[in-house]
């Protein structure tokens, strides 16, 4: 893993909010593929840095590079348009829309078939079958696969997941981390969450956020071994 | 498919009927029509930026005015002829909607409303500071053999019809065009959701500022049109009533539909129309119609019609 050259760098990362210091001095290296999970305590700064990454927050120091290409500077839709997604933690979809409009409009193929793009990304989380909806009629459940199969059909490099558990049920849970394993063999993930049996189940890396710093990173194994880290976290 | 010839048939059919229209209703109704039809592509301009993109300006009177003025200007101090005329009070139109928008979609919502009323009150103290060239509140009048496109009288009714119903058919099909394409669609998003929109990596503010750039392109246009067709020039086309106006008859009409502001311009028109044969208040029999509207058809005429029965009007 150490010999491929990260996907995404960050060196440093600062972002204060009056005397808060929501984000101060990180830094993130994230490959290719794989799920990196970031966790830490509710305050500890982890939405403040997928803000930054996302490009929904601007940075007060730092430098973040995607792709080997600096883009601190970039606005969040350009940053989109590079293949960095972002799926919100509080459901964002367009409820007075189809299920299918919504996911079409993720779609960016500068020729080929929409159509088919948005079902494919529908299909694979499972709600095909509710295309012809009108998506403020789903479930909470549903809304949250819909927001998922969004960032899907962006055909991302780097997919954020914010807290994308939040609110679904156990099996849908099941269903969930099937998906996001899937998507890991081809991209790169970043998951917030703080459910620790969906983190230690996917999860190849972990960076550990406290009080805006990085209190640790490393494997699973070597997180739950990590004194710092069950002192302030885990609850030892 | 069949849905999209379904929604080209209807509105070739609006244009069909418009078109036969001076053959079975009296001159009086005609003329009426022509004015209508003019008013009704301000209101379409309208209608892209508050109904498709969310954009509630208060300020369209100013964009009505850029195309009127530039028109009446060019054609009655500068000697231009109606053509080249009638392109650059299109292009006032969109210039100044464009130059509004880089400053006025810095802000939403409430004060967006603010901001836009104050660009337009100032173009409207502006055509009154220069009285000299704009005669004022008074206006002033185009004279009659300026008033000629591509060779065609403009002054005389069949010809004012014709020329009001192929600046209506272009508007209209222009805005089908634009709200079934993926652009359109994109403009529905910013309005529904603008920071998803964000998120799917489009530029709202871009998004927005094109919408207004299109508005304004209608607006011009139509206060163009009417310079030539109508022969006149006034301040009160700038004032704050008429943007009132654009967003009354977008309302009533159904914001967001296709056919929406030709409807409500056509039956706010004749509502007034028929109040002032009963009453010298006509506003209030207007004020009456818009409270009915507010409590049993919030989405407007059409926006109703779509919600109850025809789900595939655009």
């Amino acid at each position: 893993m150490a010999a491929l050259t990260p996907l995404l760098k960050a060196r440093g990362l600062k972002r204060h909010f009056g005397g808060v210091k929501a984000v101060d001095g990180v830094g993130l290296d994230l490959g290719p593929t794989g799920v990196h999970a970031l966790i830490g305590p509710n305050g500890a700064g982890k939405s403040t840095l997928v803000g930054l990454l996302s490009g929904r927050i601007t940075a007060d120091a730092g430098i973040i590079e995607f792709a080997g290409r600096d883009i601190t500077r970039l606005p969040a839709h350009a940053r989109v348009r590079l293949g960095i997604a972002y799926t919100f933690q509080v459901t964002s979809i367009y409820p007075r829309l189809s299920v299918e409009d919504n996911v079409t409009l993720a779609v960016r193929h500068p020729s080929g078939d929409v159509t088919t793009a948005a079902r494919a990304a529908l299909a694979r989380v499972g709600l095909d079958i509710h295309a012809r909806q009108i998506a403020g009629d789903l479930s909470y459940g549903h809304q949250r696969l819909l927001e998922l199969a969004m960032g899907l059909a962006l055909t991302p490099r780097l997919l954020i997941l914010d807290e994308p558990t939040q609110g679904l049920a156990a099996g849908e849970i099941a269903g969930f981390s099937a998906l996001v394993r899937d998507v890991a063999r081809d991209a790169s993930v970043l998951l917030i969450e703080h459910n620790m049996d969906v983190v230690m189940d996917l999860a190849d890396r972990i960076t550990v956020l406290d009080f805006g710093r990085v209190l640790a990173s490393g494997t699973p194994d070597a997180i739950r071994k990590d004194r710092a880290v069950q002192a302030a976290y885990l609850g030892a | 498919m069949t849905g999209g010839v379904r929604v080209w048939a209807l509105h070739l059919a609006v244009l069909v009927a418009l078109a036969l229209a001076p053959l079975v209703v009296p001159p009086y109704h005609a003329t009426n029509l022509a004015r209508i039809m003019v008013l009704a592509v301000f209101a379409m301009g309208y209608n892209i930026a508050f109904g498709y993109t969310g954009l509630l300006s208060l300020g369209h009177a100013l964009l009505l005015a850029a195309g009127m003025y530039a028109t009446g200007l060019l054609v009655a101090h500068g000697g231009w002829t109606a053509g080249p005329a009638l392109l650059a009070g299109a292009l006032a139109g969109a210039g100044v909607a464009f130059v509004v928008g880089l400053l006025a979609l810095r802000t939403t919502g409430a004060a967006f409303m603010i901001v836009t009323l104050m660009f337009a009150q100032a173009g409207y103290l502006t055509i009154l500071y220069f009285g000299d060239l704009t005669r004022g509140d008074e206006g002033f009048t185009l004279a009659r053999e300026a008033r000629t496109l591509f060779g065609l009288d403009l002054v005389t009714d069949a010809t004012r019809y014709s020329a009001a119903l192929a600046l209506f058919a272009a508007g209209l099909i222009g805005c089908l065009l634009l709200v079934r394409s993926r652009t359109g669609r994109v403009l529905v998003a910013v309005r529904e959701n603008s920071e998803r929109t964000r998120m799917l990596g489009y530029d709202p503010f871009r998004a927005r500022l094109l919408a207004l750039t299109l508005s304004g392109l209608y607006a011009g246009t139509a206060g163009a049109a009417y310079a030539l067709l109508f022969g006149y020039v006034g301040a009160s086309f700038a004032t704050v009533q008429y943007s009132v106006l654009a967003l009354l008859w977008v309302l009533l009409g159904g914001a967001g539909t296709v056919l929406g502001p030709l409807v409500g311009t056509l039956v706010m028109f004749y509502l007034v129309d028929f109040a002032g044969n009963l009453t010298d208040a006509t506003l209030f029999v207007v004020g009456a119609a818009l409270i009915l509207l507010i409590l049993f058809a919030r989405t407007g005429l059409l926006g109703t019609l779509r919600a109850r029965a025809l789900a595939w009007l655009p």
